[in-house]
């Protein structure tokens, strides 16, 4: 599926966060966990950046994107990382694949039909089908960039890529804003920070002429690889001159377990909560409040999981687990002990896929996060539930008391969706009763 | 009789049982209800069985409930056996590595330290504790100490400070805010290593002066292995790898020993 050409991309510099995004076709799906109907996934979220992180031992990849949104000429980026990157190191990845990596982690709406309550033994399971460069030589830097060191420039695919070092961070800065990076006020002392932290800077911009003769339709995310005893994101430069707090997406792929903060607070999102149908219609403003809500509670000190599961199999789906081959292009694929036909992992030897959900700005996040591998491979989905009452009309005594029972599970549904959201609970009765869950009586 | 606030640990039960009881119905750090009654049990059981086969006239219970209670806040495992191990081989260091009537290394940060080092199914979840429970958790253990003040518990704030001190000179080199060392100073397994661990009376050094120099080598080590290693548990292996320093600290500045009862 694709859509007109749209770079979404923001002007000046998207630091730490990129790239252009398809939509991609993932319609319903079921399971035994009930029916899934909708997801949320990342594109709900206004200024959000999405970046895949694989790490096995220090073995570590990290594929760049972004909503931001732009001329593609005024796309810069700007990422301090721990070594110096080599050209095989740099590649770009198929859009798609992060966007299926997002619909596949996203929290989820499922829906359940209450059997006929006259006969309630029979239980009917549906079940339906998913559908599923070369490179420049270093130049050296002029005097004026006092301690600055191009180490490299590569160009790759539609971007042109730099490796810096730098001694001082005032001739880091002069050298990017006088080669097109805008670099905001106040960005010298945290560039100055990572200097000394013996930090390389990789940088791109994107080249237009490479742009127009791949014909591309969208900038992909861009991938960097390199191995690191640093388990973290750099978030600090991304702070700097944004308006109001942003959000970042991590979908860590690992082998051994889920991955959590190791210098805050990680928190599962609120899961498995009967909620009314009329959010079936509503569900990205649903969970758009849900998030805000949560992030609210914890002081927005906190890193959100709304996904942890292994890679090999998902109840419900909402999207198709990746297979073998995506994974392998977002560099999660060490090693396979599994069948080396089959497209996917047996559930057990898969990657262990955690995505965090984090709402951040300078204050709230002062310091980079950092992150630590977890043995843990319980498996953890926000899921929200809508459960139809069934429509039968039979006078059996069951029917009865079934018929009886339903206001105060309806009152249940809007007490939970209050507690959810912070909405109004005149509101959630008001749209409760336009779809026909009546709680005005229920005390 | 003796009162029973004559002695130190029975604060420090009450405060780390709170604390668990905290993580069970208020903010979850990640302790599991199994699992911390698992690593409690082992380590009560431990020390019974090491001190009837060592022929102790009597066996007091408090220390390894301490070390299990520390345990069921600090360490996480994929697996119950894990935490039932941590106990055991907590309370066993106690009893085999042993110089001049002396344990060597704190009990259950020997244990976190050889687990995270050999099993894969363990992990630290330092990042896990709130800032509300945080400020609390410091002052209680802060009022713990000042009760206690004559149990050699001035190391945990010579650690404390030593610690803070690198925190905000690092942050001061690399010119960054002070936010950044506040943050890194606000972790909950922080307070529990300082007031719990490091300030272990029966491991740390006798001398007030032996007990700075410990505290700021652990703290300077620590810090090289958090910022120069990368290290996630650095501060438990820094204490780990240089308890066998109080000895030589020991012999050199010599002072009365520590023995937790004092009077009776």
């Amino acid at each position: 599926m694709t859509r007109p050409l749209l770079f979404r991309l923001k002007a000046g510099v998207a630091l730490t966060a990129i790239v252009a995004q398809l939509a991609v076709a993932a319609g319903p799906a079921s399971a035994f966990c009930g029916f899934y109907v909708a997801k949320a996934d990342a594109k709900m979220f206004n200024k959000s950046s999405k970046v895949v992180l694989t790490r096995n031992g220090q073995e570590t990849a990290i594929t760049m994107a972004s909503d931001y949104e732009g001329e593609p000429s005024e796309f810069a980026l700007v990422v301090p990382v721990p070594t110096f990157i080599k050209k095989d190191q740099i590649s770009v990845v198929d859009g798609r694949i992060v966007d299926h990596l997002d619909a596949y982690t996203a929290p989820r709406l499922v829906e359940y039909f209450d059997p006929d309550p006259c006969e309630a033994r029979v239980m009917a399971l549906a079940m339906s089908h998913v559908p599923v460069p070369t490179a420049a030589l270093p130049q050296p830097a002029a005097p004026l960039y006092r301690g600055v060191k191009v180490e490299a420039q590569y160009d790759v695919a539609e971007y042109d890529v730099s490796i810096l070092s730098a001694e001082e961070s005032d001739g880091l800065v002069r050298w990017l804003t006088d080669n097109g990076y805008k670099i905001p006020g106040g960005a010298e002392p945290v560039i100055g920070s990572y200097i000394k932290q013996k930090m390389h800077f990789f940088v791109a911009k994107v080249n237009l002429k490479r742009l127009q003769q791949s014909g591309a339709a969208y900038l992909r995310p861009l991938q960097v690889r390199y191995e690191t005893a640093k388990f973290m994101l750099p978030l600090r430069l991304g702070t700097v001159n944004a308006n109001g707090p942003q959000d970042l997406i991590v979908y860590a792929l690992t082998k051994k377990g889920r991955v959590e903060s190791s210098n805050y607070r990680t928190v599962k999102v609120p899961s498995d909560v009967d909620v009314p149908l009329f959010v079936k219609d509503d569900f990205s403003n649903f969970y758009k409040a849900t998030f805000e809500h949560a992030v609210a509670r914890e002081g927005m000190h906190g890193v959100f999981v709304e996904y942890a599961w292994d890679m090999g199999w998902c109840d419900p789906c909402a999207s198709e687990p990746l297979g073998k081959g995506e994974l392998a292009e977002l560099g999660a694929l060490w090693d396979d002990g599994g069948d080396p036909i089959a497209n996917r992992f047996s559930t057990g030897n898969a990657p262990f896929v955690t995505r965090l959900h984090v709402r951040y700005d300078a204050q709230s996040f002062p310091e980079d996060i950092n992150f630590i591998e977890t043995g843990d491979r319980d498996n953890f989905q926000g899921r929200y539930i809508l459960r139809h009452p069934s429509n039968a009309t039979e006078a059996c005594a069951a029917a009865k008391a079934y018929r009886a029972s339903l206001p105060a599970r309806f009152k249940e549904q809007a007490d939970n969706l209050a507690n959810l959201t912070g909405w109004s609970k005149d509101d959630i009765a008001k749209r409760m009763a336009a779809a026909g869950q009546d709680i005005s009586h229920v005390p | 009789m003796r009162r029973w606030w004559y002695d130190a640990r029975h604060f420090q039960i009450v405060a780390l049982a709170s604390l668990l009881l905290v993580n069970f119905t208020w903010i979850d750090f990640g302790a599991k209800p199994l699992y911390s009654a698992l690593a409690i049990l082992s380590a009560l059981a431990t020390q019974f069985v090491c001190a009837r086969l060592g022929r102790l006239p009597n066996i007091d219970l408090r220390s390894p409930l301490i070390t299990g209670l520390s345990l069921s806040l600090l360490l996480r495992a994929d697996a119950p056996w894990l935490p039932a191990l941590a106990g055991v081989i907590a309370i066993a260091s106690k009893f085999m590595f042993r110089v001049d009537g002396k344990h060597i290394w704190n009990p259950a940060g020997f244990a976190i330290v050889v687990l995270l080092l050999t099993q894969h199914g363990v992990w630290i979840s330092p990042g896990q504790w709130g800032t509300s429970i945080w400020l609390a958790a410091l002052l209680v253990f802060f009022a713990i100490m000042v009760l206690q003040a004559a149990q050699r518990s001035d190391i945990a704030l010579f650690f404390l400070g030593s610690h803070s001190a690198l925190l905000v000179a690092r942050a001061v080199w690399l010119g960054d805010p002070l936010a950044i060392p506040l943050h890194q100073l606000q972790s909950g397994s922080l307070l529990i290593f300082a007031f719990f661990m490091i300030s272990d009376p029966r491991t740390a050094p006798d001398s007030r002066l032996g007990r700075l120099l410990f505290a700021f080598a652990v703290a300077a080590l620590g810090h090289y292995l958090a910022f120069f290693m990368q290290m996630r548990p650095a501060l438990y292996v820094a204490l780990i790898a240089l308890s066998p320093l109080t000895l030589l600290l020991d012999r050199i500045i010599p002072a009365k020993r520590f023995a937790w009862i004092a009077t009776s």
